[in-house]
């Protein structure tokens, strides 16, 4: 099978291939990039050519985190609508944390999971096996044969690790067989009982607070525990301007971390929650503007390596509840490349560099080689027009979550096909 | 995203009292002078005025409240409503119902309006969202949520005020004491800035103190002595049996010997100074008795103004277009 995608303006962020002012095609063979350029390969004959005049080709996003509900909270989501939602979305990899019902805690529910994803034939999963068994914070999960039945790290999700000499551990055990250890950073203690970033909004709305100090403290901590352990440590949803800086500094010092930030964190602040709108209640928490525009720079300089959705859908039940019950998350498969390209307007950022840390500066803390379009490189593709608007409603919303922040809002940016190993898996 | 105040109707009458934040000057101001035409109602011989015949109030407290539940059943009855007093935490959510199924059950029942006391800060927002959206002519007044608000209660220490002070733009008023997890507290400062009053303080630990507190208008004290210096009022807090002792305080007697109110620290204050409390009162940890007692406390009459507040909020509400009928 030969695929062309032909007049297109192609950006490879991994290059900075930016074609604006020339039309670059890209030629397709099988699951993989056959070439890049004006003139087709030689004996390069399409079976099928998709015309993206007036759109861009990107590479397909990596999503570092998307939950697909599976096993267990089938009545929010599952596999199924996710993967539509995701091909939808023009993400064509995407990591799944552990904290379904029973935990990515065993091999056999790993390899179920990549068995129906990969019938399914959608985006590819990447799952992250639990920390520890059942997420519970006290014993190693059999890390070495949860990897081979094809988890990509360990995470302990948005359970605490409330026992300090259990993370030592954790990231020892890892450190044995190089293993990459994902973290929330969270004290448990410091975020007990908080339900929004201890400020101003959480003070007049008498919300419980999260304080940032309970990011920065267990940033500190994991930091510490790195330099004895030597393991590799990637931090998931920074919500703090102190926890960016001591990713910075983290980095300076030569350790081995990474980091992402959930897009909603890159947009909206406490300020937004207004009269106790659970649409907005997220983990970590929203914080403050200040804390909101550390995130994005820190997005630009490279500190935080990748931007997620931190898909979580729930059901609309979850929601329409007092704001400290409600389920907090957001779903967010279908806006993350819309939000991105929102904030790369705001922020200022070029184009080619806000793709990056949704493509191939994700697939980099993975260790894959997806987001780049060189000869050999899996066929992944996200095309999208630029200009077109959609409205986020119920209806269009692909995913079974709805719980979005977004809904009723015009969003810019259409994805109108999906490549995923060189199958259109969506067509919009 | 933020969106029209949901207690307000389109032309800035009240639908619901869910806070007093937000609450314009002159509505306030026209509770206040609603409530004085129902302090008489008290005195005659026949309590009762048929503003709310008819009507169908639900005193729905999740939390449990005598004291209130019983001051809102008495305005209510003063209008001559009908009441019905629901306290939902013995039955339905012990049940595992959600709290927007037991509101859509009672609407059910022809319910007028809702009363509602909940542990959640925001609940009542919810409930009146939720109304607006199945029951439109159905009000909600909060009787306390979580930390947030007690409007009621922000409006009847208002009135107190302003019947012993007449006006509010000469005034400084401290609040002392648990000012993180009270809704008391909140509900005062919200509508003490929008009266004008230009210098509220709050007083106590840095543990019973909200983060950026100042950012409502207020300023911060610690030392006692120094904050209560020159004041007006002085509206002590309840400070909640389980928390005297732990993380944010030693014990009672160390938070008496620093913010408890005695007759020395009174002195500080204007010697016409009025002492307020919303009550239940813990004598010797909050305030001394002698002063609980004493000449300057109008402890008794904030309940007294409570009832013709709580009158005034529900025959606006219960107009259905927002003002008193």
């Amino acid at each position: 099978m030969k695929l062309e995608i032909r007049n297109g303006r192609l950006i490879d962020p991994s290059v900075g291939i930016n074609g604006r002012d020339e039309h670059v095609n890209l030629y397709i063979e099988d699951t993989v990039v056959c070439s890049v350029g004006q003139e087709a390969p030689n004996g390069f004959v399409a079976d099928k050519v998709i015309d993206a005049a007036g759109k861009i080709v990107a590479p397909g996003l990596v999503d570092l985190c998307a939950r697909l509900r599976e096993p267990g909270y089938e009545h929010k989501a599952t596999l199924e609508s996710e993967l539509m939602a995701a091909s939808a979305g023009g993400v064509t990899s995407l990591v799944c944390p552990p904290d379904t019902e029973p935990v990515l805690d065993e091999p056999g529910l790993v390899e179920m999971l990549k068995r129906r994803g990969w019938t399914l034939n959608q985006a590819r999963i990447y799952p992250l096996g639990a920390l520890t068994a059942g997420l519970k914070g006290e014993t190693l999960a059999e890390m070495l044969e949860l990897a081979e039945a094809g988890c990509i790290g360990f995470f302990q999700a948005d359970r605490p690790i409330v026992d300090t000499s259990v993370l030592y551990r954790t990231m020892q055990y890892a450190a044995t067989y190089g293993f990459t250890i994902w973290l929330r950073p969270e004290d448990a203690f410091l975020a007990r009982g908080g339900i929004a970033h201890d400020g101003e909004v959480a003070s007049r709305l008498g919300l419980a607070g999260i304080p940032s100090s309970a990011e920065s403290v267990a940033i500190a901590t994991i930091a510490t525990l790195m330099r004895e352990t030597g393991a590799r440590v990637h931090l998931a949803r920074l919500s703090s301007s102190a926890g960016v800086e001591l990713v910075r500094r983290a980095k300076a010092d030569g350790l081995p971390v990474t980091a992402d930030v959930g897009i909603h964190h890159l947009l909206l602040t406490d300020r937004d929650i207004g009269y106790f709108d659970s649409q907005y209640r997220f983990s970590p928490p929203l914080r403050s503007p200040s804390d909101r525009d550390a995130l994005s720079a820190g997005v630009i300089d490279g500190t935080i390596n990748a931007i997620c959705s931190d898909h979580t859908p729930t059901d609309e039940d979850e929601k329409n509840v007092p704001f400290g019950e409600a389920t907090p998350g957001a779903s967010g498969l279908e806006m993350l490349l819309p939000l991105t390209l929102k904030w790369a307007e705001h922020a200022n950022v070029p184009l080619p560099t806000a793709l990056a840390r949704i493509t191939v500066n994700a697939a980099e803390v993975l260790g894959k080689s997806q987001g780049r379009f060189v000869a050999g490189a899996p066929a992944d593709v996200c095309i999208f027009d630029p200009r077109a608007f959609w409205a986020v409603t119920r209806e269009t919303l692909v995913s079974q979550g709805k719980n979005t922040p977004y809904l009723a809002r015009e969003m810019q940016g259409k994805v109108t096909h999906t490549i995923c190993a060189g199958r259109l898996v969506y067509a919009g | 995203m933020l969106t029209a105040n949901p207690q307000l109707t389109p032309d800035k009458k009240l639908r619901h009292l869910l806070t007093t934040e937000g609450l314009p000057k002159s509505l306030i101001e026209n509770i206040l002078d609603t409530a004085a035409q129902f302090v008489s109602v008290g005195d005659r011989d026949v309590k009762k005025v048929p503003l709310l015949r008819g009507k169908s109030v639900f005193n729905l407290f999740f939390e449990n409240s005598t004291r209130t539940r019983t001051t809102f059943e008495i305005a209510a009855k003063r209008l001559s409503a009908d009441v019905i007093n629901l306290n939902i935490n013995a039955s339905s959510t012990s049940k595992g119902e959600s709290l927007v199924d037991t509101i859509d059950n009672l609407i059910a029942m022809d319910a007028d309006m809702f009363v509602v006391r909940h542990a959640q800060s925001g609940a009542a927002h919810l409930i009146a969202k939720h109304v607006n959206a199945v029951r439109p002519n159905v009000a909600v007044i909060n009787a306390g949520d979580g930390r947030h608000a007690h409007p009621t209660q922000g409006l009847l220490d208002m009135y107190t005020i302003r019947h012993y002070k007449k006006s509010f733009h000469n005034l400084s008023v401290a609040i002392v004491g648990d000012i993180l997890h009270s809704r008391v507290a909140r509900s005062g400062i919200h509508a003490l800035t929008t009266l004008g009053c230009p210098d509220v303080r709050v007083i106590g630990p840095k543990t019973l103190i909200p983060t950026e507190c100042e950012r409502m208008g207020v300023s911060v004290h610690h030392d006692m002595l120094r904050g209560i210096e020159g004041c007006d009022v002085v509206m002590m807090l309840r400070l909640q049996n389980e928390r005297m002792e732990g993380p944010l305080l030693p014990s009672a007697q160390e938070f008496f010997k620093s913010y408890g109110l005695t007759a020395e620290k009174l002195a500080r204050a204007k010697a016409d100074a009025i002492v307020m409390h919303p009550g239940p009162m813990n004598r010797g940890v909050e305030i001394e008795s002698t002063i609980a007692d004493g000449r300057q406390a109008v402890i008794l009459p904030q309940v007294t103004f409570g009832i013709a507040v709580r009158m005034a909020v529900m025959s606006m509400v219960g107009a259905g277009r927002g003002d008193a009928a």
